[in-house]
């Protein structure tokens, strides 16, 4: 085992020696594009300070791709949470460009958009060589993408093998059709304050506490919510969250349609005595509603990603909000690890992209410490690492409060648990089944029941053989 | 004096007659009229078809197949149709769509015919006053959507503020979008406001043209305002208020912007229209067959508005208090 120190460490270290002085590394002026980068970053979220990573590496032979005369790669992702990260991701494209000669187009596209524009460049048959796209998309169009398992076998050799949620979504038939990138995951946040006055220190793991908590925290008038509304992110989040950690599933093993069970019943239950302790108007909340109400101080436990703590930490006018807040898994209940999938990047490379070595070269290029580290750091913990040995990473040190996105990518759970990843697992989720389900339970429209009966007439129909 | 000798007769040039020359296959062409219909016709039946009667053609098709994004379907016959004819959540998006159309449009003709006869009257500012009545129909309905969106927020309603700190008539926040119901009644309103102006001025218009003698005469035969409003003024406008509703009840049947902005269909589905529905299944769903069924289906309900408005708005018993004949 070797360490490597990564570049953005070393002008790290060279920054803080001349300057004898913590954080922020002053690039030198020879420095190349990304240091500049690195160095604004701070400004916009200041636990993003530079510093070594102690990254462990085990050789690996890198496989090699005889980059293609004239290559040039067009590159789709999602936009980036925060500017730091389209702005490292950029200058990595860059220095690969420098060292290959090989052009890199990056386009950035809305996160609403990237599934349908994954789908039609699948279809056409035309469009960009790489798309990192969402969660389980590889596995919807994996006979129109190339097998990507000989860079995921030499990363994973090399840097302390792959996450299971990385295996999860990366892997099909025991072949790597995906390549992830990172993960963003969604714990409970909450306000100490609040919970000291209702007489805990941490959400407690079981459910009957969690429960208990939620009751004390609405008897002093400092309720939780989480959403039940049509939120593509945190209302899947918190619908998976419930049905998963009573032991319930939307699918088994062989993606049978599974969400009518007894568990699924206990869940729905147990919802019926937790939403009375919401603040109202959950049904109706969409992604941004938690943030809202929790930055106004009128919610004070919910389940987000790290973006509510970052935007409070970095305005002067919640400072003190974040100071109060701390993030914890969510309760595992019945489950064995937090009930808790994070949304992945993906990348893959299509079957059209006339250079597909060029394509692996720059993948594999961008998940090498020398790039990626500093990418991570970049995005001060809204992406967590795939791979083992980036656990080390110094973003993780940067603030003890987002050490607990360091894990994000060992969860078991995906979206579409127990089953195998198909289009009727995405669109399950993309159409709200289990969010609705557990939305007409809390609003009284539907007995459990009723509720688990109609999740699962809507399931069947996503997962009819075709 | 006129010389009229034969010589000189015979000396002047000859009267000019055109060289009738032999007719090319061109002008023989662009004399033939049924080519020249043909050739006319052609850019304009060309634009519909590339794009009005290709993306419609191309919308039943798929109707008809299980096509997904990214993947082409097959032939399924009426399978879906099958499938949402037992379907609770297209069967309430029916019944929404029907109800937010039917309560809106009274709303916003009631309202609007009401505006239209104050703006008809003298007033100072007139032409201003007109001008800004346009502007919630001017403003982009994403935009007056997102502006409902925070009027119905169930934390940050300004109308809940309003109540609960400042008046301190409540205890608690105005439930606007959290529950079916009042969901329901609220992007009514919504689409209500949004809808009076394009009614009112159109009425305008119509009310603009009725011949003040009419009144007159009216008023010399002591007609009371009620009277000359039902025999004069409703009769005159009836064929452009069909043709305005019409189109209002076509907007409102198909408003897609005000419901996914402000609800997305929630909750639990209860808002959903069948536009809203389609584009749920169809794009983020990735159900593009399904989809394009529920769109599909809004084609009947369209026709019988359309048929509505023309044959029974317009009938002409209505305008000159006479029988249909």
């Amino acid at each position: 085992m070797t360490q490597v120190l990564t570049r953005r460490g070393t002008l790290a270290m060279a920054g803080a020696t001349l300057a004898a002085g913590p954080a922020v590394a002053q690039a030198p002026a020879s420095a190349p594009a990304p240091a500049p980068a690195a160095g604004a970053a701070p400004a916009a979220a200041p636990a993003a300070a530079p510093s070594v990573s102690p990254i462990a590496v085990a050789p690996a032979a890198r496989p090699a791709w005889p980059i293609e005369q004239g290559a040039s790669l067009r590159m789709l992702r999602p936009v980036r949470f925060v500017q730091p990260d389209e702005e490292v991701w950029r200058s990595n494209c860059a220095k690969f460009t420098q060292q290959t000669g090989v052009p890199v187009r990056v386009d950035f596209v809305g996160w609403e958009d990237i599934t349908q524009q994954t789908a039609v460049t699948a279809n056409t048959g035309a469009g960009p060589d790489i798309i990192v796209g969402f969660d389980g998309a590889p596995h919807l169009f994996a006979d129109k993408i190339h097998d990507l398992s000989d860079i995921a076998n030499y990363l994973g050799a090399k840097y302390g093998g792959w996450r299971p949620l990385a295996g999860a979504y990366g892997m099909r038939q025991g072949r790597f059709v995906g390549l992830p990138m990172g993960a963003s995951g969604g714990p409970c946040v909450w306000r100490t304050s609040a919970l000291r006055e209702a007489g805990f220190e941490s959400p407690p793991d079981d459910h009957a506490g969690f429960l208990r908590l939620c009751q004390e925290l609405r008897r002093i008038n400092k309720p939780a919510g989480f959403a039940l509304g049509n939120a593509v992110g945190d209302g899947n989040a918190f619908a998976n969250w419930l049905i998963w950690s009573h032991g319930g599933a939307l699918v088994d093993e062989q993606g049978v349609v599974s969400i009518n069970s007894p568990e699924t019943i206990n869940a729905l239950n147990y919802l019926r005595e937790l939403y009375p302790t919401f603040i109202p108007g959950t049904l109706a909340w969409t992604d941004i509603s938690n943030n809202r109400a929790y930055t106004a101080q009128e919610l004070w436990l919910t389940q987000n990603g790290v973006s509510l703590y970052f935007s409070l930490k970095n305005d002067p006018a919640t400072a003190a909000i974040a100071e109060d807040t701390q993030m914890t898994p969510m309760p595992k209940g019945l489950a064995d690890s937090p009930p808790n999938a994070g949304l992945t990047l993906n990348a893959m490379i299509f079957r059209h992209s006339r250079f597909p070595n060029a394509a692996r070269a720059l993948l594999a290029f961008l998940m090498e410490a020398e790039q990626y580290d500093p990418w991570l750091q970049a995005n001060i913990g809204y992406w967590s690492q795939p791979l083992n040995a980036y656990a080390e990473s110094a973003v993780w040190q940067s603030d003890p409060k987002i050490t607990i996105f360091r894990d994000t990518m060992n969860s078991t759970f995906w979206n579409g648990y127990r089953g195998p990843i198909t289009e009727g697992s995405v669109a399950a989720t993309a159409d709200y089944v289990m969010v609705q389900m557990c939305a007409a339970v809390a609003s009284g429209q539907a007995t459990p029941q009723a509720a688990a009966r109609e999740a699962e007439r809507r399931a069947q129909r996503f997962f009819r053989a075709r | 004096m006129m010389d009229t000798t034969p010589a000189t007769i015979a000396a002047a040039p000859s009267r000019w007659a055109p060289v009738r020359r032999e007719q090319t296959w061109i002008g023989w062409l662009l004399d033939c009229k049924p080519f020249l219909i043909v050739m006319c016709l052609l850019p304009a039946v060309g634009l519909l078809g590339v794009f009005l009667t290709y993306p419609l053609g191309l919308g039943i098709w798929l109707a008809f197949t299980d096509a997904t994004i990214g993947r082409r379907g097959i032939w399924v016959g009426l399978e879906n149709f099958e499938y949402l004819f037992g379907d609770p959540i297209f069967w309430n998006a029916v019944f929404f769509s029907v109800f937010y159309t039917g309560i809106a449009t009274i709303g916003k003709f009631a309202l609007g015919l009401w505006l239209a006869l104050l703006l008809n009257n003298h007033m100072p500012f007139k032409s201003f006053i007109r001008a800004i009545i346009l502007v919630p129909w001017i403003v982009p309905t994403v935009l007056s959507a997102i502006a409902f969106w925070w009027i119905y927020d169930p934390q940050f309603s300004i109308i809940s503020y309003v109540f609960v700190d400042v008046l301190g008539w409540r205890t608690t926040n105005i439930d606007f979008i959290a529950t079916a119901w009042p969901a329901r009644w609220s992007l009514i309103a919504a689409n209500i406001w949004r809808g009076i102006p394009f009614v009112a001025i159109s009425l305008l218009a119509g009310l603009q043209t009725i011949p003040p003698s009419l009144y007159e005469a009216a008023m010399l035969d002591g007609a009371t305002a009620w009277q000359r409003f039902r025999y004069i003024t409703v009769p005159m406008i009836m064929p452009i208020l069909a043709i305005v509703m019409t189109f209002s009840i076509i907007f409102t049947f198909t408003d897609f912007q005000l419901v996914y902005a402000i609800t997305r269909g929630g909750p639990v589905n209860s808002t959903h229209l069948l536009a809203t529905l389609a584009f749920q299944r169809g794009i983020p769903g990735g159900q593009l067959g399904e989809g394009a069924t529920i769109a599909v289906s809004m084609i009947p309900f369209l026709v019988f508005a359309t048929l509505f408005s023309s044959f029974a708005l317009a009938r002409r018993k209505w305008q000159q208090g006479e029988s249909n004949d």
